[in-house]
């Protein structure tokens, strides 16, 4: 951010358009709805029921994963462990239901539970030992890539005796109420994502912990003479988005009703992309849970409509990169504006 | 005498090469305003921060009430009714007024994590009547101007309902209505018994508001004495330790003619309307106003730091084409910010390095590298020139006190060697010795042909430093005197001279801080 030019106080009241939060919520949705009503356009497919569900599922995890790291960017932090959390998760609840045979409830909760205390080692780390979020959560990625890759012996693991748990996101609880209308088919991965996301959004609007999630990202000096316990909210917070790494790890193994070692990497920055489109501020100090949901539906409706087109593998990652890069520019030309 | 509300004795405290405070000591009655003065880096601040648990002491005892209490930190402090104006502004840009002044302590509803933001908004509304601010308890910080962000932090030092209530330089960026109405309430504090430490470089205010006042050198106890009983001669004899001269270096040697920058046609919005004038070489020129009259938005139009609507610059007679600060710089003018901490330094950086950095170029050798003995050189003279309190070059900015910073701003564009030089608030948060070298530096840098805009919201500093003094109000220049016609209530005419201009919502200004030297 350029400090040395930041504009002064406004001296108007108002706030410009360009620069209120709904315009912002608006700009993000508005870059949606163009790639949706582009590729449709372009390709009859697209609007296809089939390919929107496989839309929704394809965000289902990343969406939580974006979920989970907004909190951590709002207080001006990163999260870059979030990918090979999510992997060690999946690996645990593997460990937990195939190889111990626990419950698959049981299985479940240790999965999303591994997430969370991989968050409390990382808020630990940056909150006592004063090592930058960048570096311990670069740690935390290797160590749990290494852990998943150790645990698992390098296989992949299959809840092939426990057929009630891939139904727990690819199954459609609300398609077998209602089984024989088909728009109503839609995974529980999808649910599961939303819900998710209301939750966030209460969590980072209407509770204590989203308060100083703000306030630790707008002032963290002054947040901690006001008398609040920073170190404590940091794990927090870190260790809420741990847990929402955990909850992306159950749902990605129930998915591929497996738990794959080798996959997670990489997807820290896809949810961190996100989370940027949707116009949090890597500073710290703004954001909105909205504003994420809509930048991990930007990455999947650009994914999956450049695939629509036959766009080949290498050149999606190309125009991806140009879209993340023009989406934040559109957000600091908001910023500076006003 | 009444009962003892705080004692502070034997106090030490070291950091990393500079023992802050040594064998210090402190006395509070409750219901008195007890004033704590001395010099730039003397140990005023750190002295504070230990009773209101934001450093530790390494050695001395707290009695509060008579009985001695360990404050580990902020919360400690805040249990003990203790709390705290900083004296650089502390709050949260991105959170509305009342989330900041209840940060920490919430109401919540029912459930234990959930938010009360309505009652905090109701409370928060009373505190901003008490204090007669008219502000909705919604509003983002960010969006407050900084006289409005301090009186936010006033407010938020008042809902803690605090027995012993500490304010570090308060009126540093407050306007005269908004200080009547800070010492209003501070008398109203005191008569109910709360004890008030009171940080000041003002020293009239001492005499307007304190009691009782203790003076501090060097990081020792010099004195207390009852305002009463005393003169401002005798409290800066105490903190300096001699005495020095407060009359002015008489200026007024005629400019010449020739100018070095001309702006025309300047406008932005409803902040700047049609701002033109010119600045001669050798010349101080004096810009007065109200807070908010668009001074300090002029002078960032003029270095492209803010967006325009239009403007006209001309450096020596030439159309300049200035689009960002840097390119300010290459024409030669050099801004100082009203506010170091945002604009004017980097913090984590070391002094020379601060001093250096608006020049690097100068002190490039071969193939790019630093010359280290020339920035050395040239950071020694200016900390020795402006008497810098600091343990070493290498020292941290943040470490330094605040107006120890402020000079720092000062050497970083004298090293610039820019010809035209705005300064705006210059002496804001510096002690009395270093104000009358300042105004030498000043006069002297005008001698030497340099041109100089001086942006201050004191009027005697105005009066008694400008060759040429323009007045403004409500982003309009409202007026222009020469040094021999101007007097305090002519600036104040022009400064008040309001021209059909419809009002923003921020209550009217009024003339800050006349009548103070
Ligand atoms: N955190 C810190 N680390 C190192 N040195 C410090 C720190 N805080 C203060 N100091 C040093 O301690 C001394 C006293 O500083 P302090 O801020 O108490 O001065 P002050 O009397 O408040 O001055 P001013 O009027 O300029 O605000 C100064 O020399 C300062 O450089
Ligand atoms: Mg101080």
């Amino acid at each position: 951010m350029d400090i040395s030019v930041a504009p002064k106080e406004k001296v108007t009241p108002a706030r410009s358009w360009f620069r209120s939060d709904a315009t912002q919520r608006l700009l993000a949705f508005g870059a949606l709805i163009i790639l949706i009503i582009f590729f449709s356009a372009a390709s009859p497919n697209f609007l296809q029921f089939n390919n929107l569900v496989g839309i929704l599922l394809a965000t289902a995890v990343n969406g939580v994963l974006a979920l989970g790291v907004t909190f951590v960017i709002i207080t001006g932090g990163i999260d870059l462990s979030i990918g090979t959390v999510m992997t060690f998760s999946a690996v645990m609840t593997g460990v937990f239901i195939t190889f111990w045979g626990l419950p698959v409830p049981v299985g479940l909760v240790g999965g999303i539970l591994t997430g969370a205390l991989a968050g409390v080692i990382n808020g630990t780390i940056i909150a006592k030992m004063k090592i930058p979020p960048f570096i311990s959560t670069l740690g935390m990625m290797y160590v749990a890539k290494g852990l998943s890759l150790v645990i698992s012996g390098l296989k992949p693991i299959y809840f092939n005796d426990t057929p009630e748990f891939r139904p727990i996101t690819m199954g459609s609880a609300l398609g077998s109420v209602f089984p024989n209308v088909e728009f109503l088919q839609i995974p529980n991965a999808v649910f599961i994502l939303f819900g998710a996301a209301i939750i966030a959004s209460l969590i980072l609007t209407k509770t204590i912990l989203g308060r100083y999630t703000f306030a630790l990202g707008s002032n963290e000096e002054a947040t901690r003479l006001s008398g609040v316990n920073v170190d404590r909210w940091k794990i927090a917070v870190y260790t809420l988005c741990g847990t929402f790494a955990g909850l992306g790890g159950v749902m990605m193994a129930s998915r591929l009703n497996s738990a794959q070692p080798a996959l997670g990497q990489g997807y820290e920055l896809d949810a961190i992309a996100a989370v940027v489109i949707g116009g949090t501020s890597l500073s710290g100090g703004e954001g909105t849970i909205q504003g994420t949901i809509i930048g991990a539906f930007v990455m999947s409706v650009l994914v999956n409509g450049l695939r629509i087109l036959s766009v080949p593998q290498e050149w999606q990652t190309v125009v991806t990169g140009g879209i993340i890069i023009v989406a934040v520019y559109l957000d600091i030309l908001r910023r500076r504006k006003g | 005498m009444s009962e003892l509300l705080v004692v502070m004795e034997g106090i030490e405290k070291s950091f990393p090469g500079v023992h802050a405070l040594s064998q210090s000591r402190f006395e509070l009655r409750p219901g008195e305003v007890h004033a704590l003065v001395g010099e730039n880096g003397a140990g005023k601040s750190t002295m504070m921060k230990i009773l209101a648990g934001v450093y530790s002491k390494d050695a001395g005892r707290i009695l509060l009430k008579g009985r001695e209490v360990d404050i580990p930190n902020p919360r400690a402090a805040q249990h003990l009714g203790i709390s705290m104006i900083h004296q650089e502004l502390n709050l949260m840009p991105h959170l509305t007024i009342a989330q900041n002044i209840f940060i920490g302590r919430e109401p919540r509803r029912g459930v234990k994590f959930v938010l009360d933001d309505a009652a905090i908004n109701a409370q928060t509304r009373q505190f901003l009547d008490m204090l007669h601010l008219n502000l909705d308890p919604r509003t983002k910080v960010a969006d407050l101007t900084v006289a409005k962000q301090q009186m936010v932090e006033i407010a938020k030092a008042l809902s803690f309902n605090a027995e012993v209530l500490i304010m570090d330089e308060p009126t540093a960026a407050l306007t005269e209505s908004e200080i009547d109405e800070l010492f209003r309430i501070i008398r109203k504090l005191r008569d109910q018994g709360v004890g008030i430490v009171y940080i000041t470089h003002r020293l009239e205010e001492l005499f307007t508001i304190s009691d009782r006042v203790t003076v501090m050198r060097d990081g020792q106890y010099v004195g207390t004495v009852k305002t009463s009983d005393t003169t401002r001669d005798e409290v800066i004899r105490m903190m300096v330790g001699r005495t020095i001269y407060e009359t002015a270096p008489d200026i007024l040697e005629r400019p010449e003619q020739d100018i070095v920058l001309e702006v025309k046609n300047l406008n932005r919005g409803r902040v700047l309307k049609n701002v033109n004038f010119y600045l001669k070489r050798g010349e101080i020129l004096g810009f007065a106003g109200l807070m908010g009259a668009g001074r300090t938005e002029v002078a960032r139009a003029i270095i492209a730091a803010d967006p325009v609507d239009s403007i006209e610059v001309y450096v020596q007679g030439k159309r300049a084409h200035i689009h960002t600060p840097s390119d300010a710089v290459r024409y030669g003018i050099g801004y100082l910010s009203e506010d170091r901490k945002r604009y004017g330094l980097t913090l984590g950086m070391d002094v020379e390095t601060n001093i250096v950095l608006a020049s690097f170029r100068k002190f490039l050798g071969a193939l790019g590298v630093v010359k280290r003995s020339k920035t050395r050189a040239t950071a020694e003279h200016f900390v020795k020139m402006l008497a810098i309190r600091t343990p070493s070059l290498q020292q941290k900015v943040k470490n330094l006190s605040g107006g120890n910073q402020q000079k720092l701003v000062i050497a970083k564009w004298l090293t610039a060697d820019t010809d035209i030089l705005i300064f705006d608030e210059p002496t804001r948060g510096i002690d009395v010795g270093a104000k009358s070298e300042i105004y030498k530096l000043l006069n002297d840098l005008a001698h030497q042909g340099k041109s100089i805009i001086m942006i201050s919201s004191e009027l005697p500093e105005i009066l008694r430093m400008s060759h040429r003094i323009i007045v403004m109000c409500e982003g309009r220049i409202t007026g222009e005197l020469s040094a021999a016609e101007a007097t305090q209530e002519k600036i104040m005419t022009y400064a008040t001279q309001r021209g059909g201009i419809i009002q923003t919502t921020e209550s009217a200004p009024t003339l800050s801080q006349v009548g103070t030297a």
